[in-house]
């Protein structure tokens, strides 16, 4: 319940702050070294996914990592 | 056995808003009229050149059009061999993936991804007999853009001899801010059902709910930061129904609670270093109600060399503390006893590295690269002892990628 209303307020949050009309202070242009795939914290997928997936069934903690894993196979 | 944890969607997750615009200013470079030429680029190398150009023109893209702001995933194929080697494990196998869209609104991908394991770990070799045993998991998804929200479905499936996991996911990612800020939410909800060999009567489920939140701020024209929280219900059979615990001395089936409640947050920084690099740090605390504590850190850096080769290098390090119910072996039974050795004391270290060459390149149209990815990692225990020696156990792990990329 806790979770769902901090979710809920973000949400909330966001969309009013969204109409503010924020001018942003790094500009369209400006961005260009951002777009670069070098700048990703996930660029292969399917690597990731492997990579997560032997930290997942060794390690206790989990999510969090932009990557969606999970996992058998194997203590 | 063996997993008391799920496989979720495997598909891409939201990316922050840069980049996704990647794709958008890979789509533009072959409408891109010769004369369009930033004042800087000239000081670039080629590669920024290309990408200065780009990068022009997807300014003007999103600042006359927003709508563009947040773009579909872009179309790639993969095929990739995958092999982790350690402790007595050795878990290898082919997987595919393939993403398509479909007249830039809707984007659809199925993956599969087998996992073949022999298990001689420690566990098995001192309680049981090593084993073989294939893992198959299938999933789907498709992304959907409207407006400045990009919209992702998964569905997944995973089956081993012994374990069933069925998976759905839905997240959203919006921009705010003239793109500044991406925020994401998502929910993942996972069905499993535990079996258990020669046992045709054992069957027990086991639910799982995962909530996501995450937001990606633009701090400077070379810098982005994020900040990613997770949390994960589990509900029903937690534990493994081969799996033993000591208590003086002597086996007695291991018992986990049937609830966890775990809670994580991800700091990430990430920076544009010269003219051609990047790197990164990450900060990972986790909790839950186990009484595990965790911390991952990570710092890495990548580089591209020459026109063809991307080269990536980090170094990992995590820790943690053991579950209030783990001890190595009980000095009295308990109601909750596990001797399961990722609830214990330990920490593990990797270091990484990963090369990708373009064997073939059209920019714009598309591209054919080989990647070799490799990680050394060594895990040390702090209160789990091989008793075969009776002294606190480590081991060290070899994993590794090989995989063919096509965008296209």
């Amino acid at each position: 319940m806790k979770l769902h209303r901090i979710i809920s307020l973000s949400l909330l949050s966001a969309l009013l702050l969204g109409g503010c009309g924020i001018e942003p202070w790094v500009k369209p242009y400006e961005r260009e070294r951002l777009a670069d795939p070098i700048m990703q914290s996930s660029r292969d997928a399917l690597a990731d996914k492997h990579h997560e997936h032997v930290y997942d069934v060794r390690e206790g903690a989990r999510g969090a990592t932009g990557i969606q894993g999970g996992g058998c196979g194997c203590n | 056995m063996r997993c008391v944890r799920r496989w979720a969607g495997v598909l891409p997750r939201l990316l922050p808003v840069a980049l996704r615009r990647d794709r958008v200013a890979a789509k533009s470079h072959t409408e891109l009229p010769e004369t369009t030429q930033l004042p800087a680029a000239d000081c670039l190398g080629p590669l920024y050149r290309g990408a200065a150009r780009v990068g022009g023109l997807l300014g003007g893209v999103l600042a006359t059009a927003n709508a563009e702001a947040v773009d579909l995933p872009g179309d790639r194929a993969d095929a990739m061999y995958h092999s982790f080697i350690g402790g007595g494990v050795v878990a290898n196998g082919p997987a595919i993936l393939v993403r398509k869209s479909l007249e830039d609104v809707v984007s659809l991908s199925a993956f599969n991804y087998v996992d073949m394991v022999s298990n001689a770990s420690i566990d098995v070799v001192t309680t049981a007999s090593p084993y073989k045993e294939t893992r198959v998991e299938t999933g789907v998804g498709l992304d959907y853009v409207y407006r400045d929200a990009l919209i992702s479905l998964t569905a997944s499936t995973s089956r081993e001899p012994d374990y069933i996991a069925d998976s759905a996911s839905i997240d959203v990612a919006q921009d705010f801010f003239g793109g500044m800020t991406t925020v994401s939410l998502g929910y993942s909800k996972g069905w499993d059902t535990v079996e258990k060999h020669n046992d045709p009567s054992f069957s027990q489920p086991a639910n799982h709910w995962q909530y996501r939140l995450g937001a990606t701020q633009i701090l400077t024209p070379r810098w982005l930061v994020s900040l990613n929280t997770e949390a994960i219900a589990d509900e029903g059979y937690l534990q493994s129904p081969y799996r033993v615990a000591r208590v003086f001395g002597a086996a007695v089936p291991e018992v986990d609670p049937g609830t966890r409640t775990s809670r994580a947050a991800t700091l990430r920084i990430t920076g544009s270093v010269g003219a051609q690099g990047a790197v990164h740090a990450q900060y990972r605390y986790f909790w839950d109600t186990w009484d595990i504590r965790a911390g991952t850190e990570e710092v890495g850096y990548s580089q591209y060399v020459a026109k063809r080769w991307l080269l990536d290098g980090f170094v990992r390090h995590y820790s943690q503390s053991h579950a209030i119910f783990y001890s190595d072996d009980f000095a009295t039974e308990e109601t909750y006893m596990s001797r399961n050795r990722q609830l214990s004391t330990f920490n593990d270290l990797g270091l990484g590295a990963k090369g990708s060459y373009s064997i073939v390149r059209e920019p714009g149209r598309y591209e054919i690269k080989f990647t070799a990815a490799y990680e050394w990692m060594r895990f040390h225990y702090d209160d789990f002892t091989d008793i075969r020696t009776g002294k606190l156990y480590s081991f060290d792990a070899n994993v590794v990628e090989l995989f063919l990329t096509a965008t296209f």
